[in-house]
């Protein structure tokens, strides 16, 4: 039976939320006049928090109920019916709670609840702030809430609900004329590409990162509205660093998700829904640089309000880029088109115009500092810095918008046919890498003359030991590659100028954490977070510009006699148990494996018998993993993702004894072709990268070779295929796997062994007599290619005839990556992260410090207000 | 001058360096034709061309050639672009799995030998990720 009700609750809680939304924003507007502030009279503050409270509680109603949908697998609703499926495991039914996009605004809106309740608390004592910023962040909760609103008034489609009925979501669907009651019994799944642990994470952390912008940009708007002009840097500061290692915490784990589950061959690919995320982050960083540097040497003050709004505003971008289907062909994975792109570009639209023109109106009461920033201060880096950091942003912001430009063009109706550079890697690097040597330079320079309170002669003898260091590394690695640790010689320039900028700032940031520690280890924040984006760039640098295709193809140039040279060979065929050599190991491919639940690691396919459910199957023969036994033959196995399978690949060294196997995975999807997934061997300086690029088509079925019938008595041999095989003789089976057998039914079975080049098979083709019908179930060895019939039984003579059919052996195409010191980026990410977090903790005690200090001069404080 | 007003000056010249190297770095929608006459000018930038594969009248995709087993690394065939003009294509690279189910093909590359010669294929397979029907053996009645 139809649950309507859930959904009701749903939907009520969304205009719950939404009317709130509107209430607050509103109240706490008023609260944030100065009339109001100066009576004193604290009413319209307290409706505004009250009407924010109601907001949280339905944002809470909604989220529960629609994870109770889909937990319930209440397929009558489309989200879950589209999202999610009767064999999802919980954690993957998180990850399809945001699959689709009105989820994805439910997290996002989710996170700014949880923000906002904890500045509501957090302002008890000051209220200064309250208002004003509380009052920004309904306003923002008013425009998310009406995505979800799904309220349609005549023509005008306001939001897209997630708790809309199939019935009402495809009302032309012939199954609905007939029963209006009709539930599906299973939904679709959930994308197999997003079934993967960094999926379950990768979203939150984004959004989080997301919504903490909100609140530096919140404090920068209530310090223009109050004429707050530099107050509001200090509690903004440590919510700027959130929103900033947040951010970049969920950008590299989206990017630890593309390289362990696509197949492109690396972390970072360019694409628009990356790209969208990256500007921001740029700029917020380069926001926060401008605030420390105002929080120093009271200069900096525009830059901030402009980099904030900037930050904030591109967030919003990104949000309008990967949500209105304005990519269309450019990128592979931006969300399903809701039509929603005029509410998306509504609300960018307003926060735009609403910000740009505030900052236009204070702009000349903003107060600026006349002192010229000297070379050998530090706060003239960091600016510098910054600047660095917005120009890489518009560099990726000003190609990434290209479909935009076309959008728009074609809004006004000049036809435009650019697209995104044909290369898309060579064209961002090209910038990238010059930013990244930059930024490296300037976190090494920047920071010593930061340190150093910038005196000439201090500088140079700080930078001398990190200078030498830096010499003598990065001598030591160019002669360490030409000595064979990487697989090709250093000698690109630009790389070498990478290499040498990337170890200064390790060095020079090294040496400033060295010299704080005595002093106060959270003081070092900066220097470890700069060391860690260095770590990165190494990182990057030798993983990607000295990454080496292992399956080169040097065999088999039969087609291509027209461009013998600039082509990349990439993919290797690999037979069934043939050992191929590739690069310095011999690899081979073992078959193919899947994942049964209860036992570690994966069976061979040959072990299981399939059942008309794809989600059982019957254990052939023992399945045991090292000596322990886990299943016995005829056991009923449970299977864990059917639709995924994986191939045993084996390395060997062929100079040395090395041996290891990986398990790269595919899935032919039916919506989505062959679904690769790679495995990665890691070793301490490189990651071996292996995913399957084709396998045969198995939906095609095989193409079995003539039939050769074989009439054999017990202890004949005969050759198959190339095989010795052994007829046994045959033996009554009780039972069949998948078949009911009833009084009178016989089955018998054949017992052949073949000798294969790794170990001897056993074939036991079945003959089966039941209602006094033949049936044979045949047996398939793929291994080797056979398919065993037992064909007929001639008493006579005691003569069994068996049919044997060979077909081509099973193969797999391959390619296989090294990405060396890949370890480098992942580690320096750790490392920045650990840098972010000292930061925070620094800013909130340098602010509890300051509040100590400020608390004798009161009367500054009541003049602060007035104003 | 101040210094101020350097650092203006070179961000201006930078962000104009930006502007115009990726303008020049963008490619473009074109025909096979255009592809064509830019080969024969000499001019090796890589374009965008999107197309139809060539089907015969049962449906079947016509000119499709790879064979893993020859050259895993070799995958040809014939795509008709918008102005229905035929052009053989080559992908150094596995074919593509879902290929044949692909309505239409954006293919980057560019003329080389009398072939278009593509490094990149995106396909857009009728509906890719919106399932719009209800698969018959999927449903139950309740």
């Amino acid at each position: 039976m139809i649950n309507t009700l859930i959904g009701d609750i749903g939907h009520a809680g969304v205009i719950v939320a939404f009317v709130a939304a509107i209430v607050s924003s509103y109240a706490y507007f008023m609260a944030s006049r100065t009339k109001v502030e100066l009576s004193g009279d604290d009413s319209w503050r307290k409706l505004g928090r009250w009407s924010f409270y109601v907001h949280s509680a339905a944002v809470m109603v909604i989220i529960f109920t629609l994870f109770n949908i889909i937990y319930e697998h209440r397929y009558e609703y489309y989200y879950a019916w589209s999202h999610s499926s009767n064999h999802l495991p919980v954690h993957y039914m998180v990850s399809s709670f945001w699959e689709g996009q009105e989820g994805s605004f439910l997290l996002w809106i989710f996170w700014h609840v949880v923000i906002g309740l904890l500045l509501i608390y957090s302002s008890q004592k000051k209220k200064v702030w309250e208002a004003p910023v509380m009052g920004m962040f309904s306003f923002v909760q008013l425009f998310l809430t009406s995505m979800i609103l799904g309220v349609v008034i005549g023509d005008l489609k306001i939001g897209s609900s997630p708790f809309i009925l199939m019935r009402d979501f495809m009302p032309d669907t012939p199954v609905f004329a007939m029963d209006p009651n009709f539930v599906p019994a299973d939904g679709t799944g959930l994308n197999p590409l997003l079934q993967n642990i960094w999926m379950v994470i990768h979203p939150p952390t984004l959004f989080l990162g997301f919504a903490a912008t909100l609140v530096p940009f919140a404090f920068a708007m209530a310090g223009l509205w109050k004429g707050k002009y530099s107050e509001w840097i200090k509690p903004a500061l440590p919510w700027a660093h959130f929103a900033a290692v947040s951010l970049g915490m969920g950008i590299m784990m989206g990017a630890y998700w593309a390289y362990e589950t696509l197949n492109f061959g690396g972390y970072w690919n360019w694409d628009p829904v990356e790209n969208a995320v990256y500007i921001p982050w740029l700029v917020l960083v380069g926001a926060i640089h401008t605030m420390i540097a105002y929080n120093r040497g009271k200069s900096g003050l525009k830059a901030s309000f402009i980099l904030l709004i900037a930050s904030f505003i591109l967030i919003l971008y990104a949000t309008f880029l990967t949500r209105s289907g304005i990519l269309g062909n450019a990128s592979v994975h931006s969300f399903t088109d809701l039509g929603l792109s005029g509410q998306l570009f509504t609300y960018l639209a307003a926060f735009a115009v609403l910000s740009v023109a505030l900052l236009i109106y204070r702009w000349k009461n903003i107060p600026t500092s006349e002192k010229e920033l000297t070379t050998y201060s530090g706060e003239f880096w960091v600016f510098i810095g910054a600047i660095v950091l917005c120009l890489a942003a518009f560099q990726v912001l000003f190609t990434t918008s290209i479909p935009v430009y076309n959008s728009f063009l074609g809004f006004i109706g000049i036809e435009s046919n650019a697209a995104l550079p044909a290369d898309q890697i060579a064209h961002y690097t090209k910038f990238q890498l010059w930013a990244g040597v930059a930024v490296a330079v300037l976190t090494g320079v920047g920071q010593l003359l930061w340190w150093r309170k910038g005196e000439k002669g201090t500088f140079v003898d700080a930078i001398t030991l990190p200078g030498m260091l830096t010499l003598l590394f990065a001598s030591l690695v160019i002669v360490l590659s030409k000595m064979g640790m990487l697989h090709e010689t250093m000698d690109n320039p630009k790389f070498i100028i990478l290499l040498v900028a990337s170890l200064f700032a390790v060095f020079a940031n090294l040496s400033i954490i060295l010299s704080l520690l005595h002093k106060k280890v959270t003081l070092s924040g900066g220097a470890v977070a700069h060391m860690g984006i260095a770590l990165m760039l190494l990182g990057i640098l030798f993983s990607s510009g000295y990454d080496n295709i292992v399956s080169q193809n040097t065999s088999g140039l039969v087609y291509s006699r027209e461009f013998p040279d600039e082509i990349n060979r990439d993919n290797v065929l690999l037979w069934r148990n043939t050992p191929t050599d590739m690069d310095k190991y011999t690899v081979s491919y073992h078959g193919q494996f899947q994942e049964v639940i209860g036992v570690p690691g994966y069976v061979n396919r040959e072990l299981l018998w399939p059942t008309a459910d794809p989600y059982t199957s019957i254990a052939r023969g023992q399945i045991k993993v090292g000596d322990k036994v886990y299943f016995e033959a005829g056991d009923t196995l449970e299977m864990y993702s059917p639709e995924n399978t994986f191939y045993e690949v084996q390395y060997k060294e062929r100079e040395g004894d090395k041996v290891f196997t990986l398990y790269p995975r595919a899935q032919v999807n039916p919506n989505m072709g062959l679904l690769a997934s790679p495995d990665i061997k890691h070793f301490a300086n490189k990651d071996l990268y292996t995913h399957v690029s084709s396998i045969p088509d198995p939906n095609e079925e095989k193409d079995w070779g003539e039939l050769q019938e074989y009439d054999l008595a017990v202890g004949d041999t005969i050759i198959l295929n190339d095989y010795i095989a052994v007829f046994n003789g045959i033996e009554r089976v009780p039972q069949v796997p998948g078949v009911a057998m009833a009084e009178g039914d016989v089955a018998v079975q054949a017992d052949l062994k073949i000798y294969g080049e790794r170990k001897e098979y056993h074939a036991h083709p079945v003959m089966l007599i039941k209602n006094e019908m033949v049936g044979r179930i045949p047996e398939e060895i793929a291994d080797l290619g056979l398919r065993l019939t037992f064909l007929s039984i001639d008493t006579e003579n005691d003569k069994f005839k068996i049919g044997v059919n060979a077909s081509q052996k099973d193969y797999i195409i391959l390619k296989a990556v090294e990405k060396p010191f890949v370890n480098l980026l992942w580690i320096g990410t750790i490392v920045m992260t650990v840098g972010f977090v000292m930061a925070i903790v620094r800013r909130k005690e340098g602010k509890s410090m300051a509040k100590a200090k400020a608390r004798p001069t009161v009367p500054q404080e009541t003049r602060r207000q007035a104003a | 001058m101040k210094k101020t007003h350097i650092i203006g000056i070179m961000v201006i010249a930078v962000a104009i360096v930006i502007i115009m190297s990726s303008v020049g770095d963008a490619s473009t929608y074109v025909s096979f034709g255009e592809a064509i006459e830019r080969a024969d000018d000499g001019d090796m930038t890589k374009v965008h061309v999107v197309g139809r594969l060539k089907k015969d009248d049962q449906g079947h995709i016509v000119g499709m050639n790879y064979d893993p087993l020859v050259d895993p690394n070799y995958f040809s065939f014939m795509l008709v672009d918008t102005n229905r003009y035929e052009q053989k294509v080559v992908y150094f690279n596995p074919k593509p799995q879902d290929f044949e189910r692909s309505e239409q093909v954006v293919i980057t590359g560019n003329m080389q030998n009398d072939v278009f010669v593509a490094d990149k294929i995106l396909l857009k397979c009728p509906s890719k990720y919106v399932e719009t029907e209800i698969k018959d053996g999927k449903t139950a009645s309740l």
